[in-house]
């Protein structure tokens, strides 16, 4: 039952986020939101393991949440940018 | 009906409700970066809804290719091109809704032939998941049976995917090749 009332409280969250997303004024609000509902979707993953028994979904969500990161990185790139083959500038660093 | 098996209901219909709206936002928004975030969620919706289906496989490459590295493929698309979508005439757009419906009216009339969702008698399950499932614990001594079949059953052929995707990684790094580290002054041309 509590595991119920957490993912109704996530998907509520997550129609939250979306409208955010869907009228957000500007690029920044988007971002947000997609970042949120990253973020949101591992949690509904690892609460739907524990209302379906099977906690091993954790792992699983874990791994949602480096996936969502890398398009954070993507695009925060692109915003900053404008460009995405954006070279090192002799950084010793390269492009990391 | 238990909570659980209710609640796992609800969680589909709030999720294909989530993606709905989404579908509908991305074909009705002309700022190609919105569409491009919104696409997003669309695949980690569509990921988490696997995922209640019980294709984690499947959900995860949805994961992996749709959210992330589509993601951003469409970014790198845009910082080439324009992020405005021009608008397109009414009498195009009637023609795709046609097309469209079409194309959906034909694939529920063959949905109808498939099995029910989850009907123990569909061919599916009757020709080679019994034995996966009553005896890979034994024969692989896996938890996960997907993992059994594609690490072990599926070996060779898992290996050879393998081999594909990696031949494509390199083909696509001599192809586009790495940005150079640029030597400072001194010591420029002596090695790339």
């Amino acid at each position: 039952m509590m595991y119920a009332a957490a993912a109704a409280g996530v998907v509520v969250t997550m129609l939250m986020a979306l409208v955010r997303a869907l009228i957000g004024p500007n690029i920044y609000n988007r971002i947000l939101a997609v970042n949120v509902f990253g973020t949101l979707s591992v949690m509904l993953i690892a609460i739907y393991g524990f209302v379906d028994g099977r906690p091993e979904f954790l792992d699983l969500a874990i791994v949602y949440a480096l996936i969502n990161f890398i398009g954070t990185i993507a695009v925060t790139k692109y915003v900053t940018f404008n460009d995405m083959g954006h070279g090192d500038d002799g950084d010793p660093a390269g492009d990391i | 009906m238990n909570i659980e098996i209710i609640t796992s209901d609800l969680l589909e219909v709030a999720t294909l409700v989530i993606m709905g709206i989404t579908g509908l936002a991305i074909a009705r928004i002309r700022n190609l970066f919105a569409v491009v975030m919104l696409s997003g969620i669309y695949s980690l919706m569509g990921a988490t809804l696997y995922v209640i289906l019980d294709a984690v496989d499947v959900a995860f490459t949805e994961a992996a290719v749709g959210a992330g590295a589509s993601t951003v493929l469409m970014i790198g698309t845009l910082a080439l091109t324009s992020d405005r979508e021009l608008a397109t005439p009414n009498a195009r757009t009637v023609k795709g809704i046609f097309v469209c419906t079409l194309i959906f009216a034909a694939l529920v009339y063959g949905s109808f032939d498939m099995p029910l969702y989850g009907d123990p008698l569909a061919p599916v399950h009757q020709h080679v998941a019994p034995r996966y499932l009553g005896e890979s614990m034994g024969e692989i001594g896996l938890p996960n049976v997907v993992t059994s079949v594609l690490a072990s059953y599926r070996g060779y052929d898992t290996m050879g995917e393998t081999f594909v995707i990696f031949t494509a990684a390199v083909g696509v790094i001599t192809l586009i090749g790495r940005a150079r580290r640029k030597k400072s002054g001194k010591d420029g041309g002596s090695g790339s």
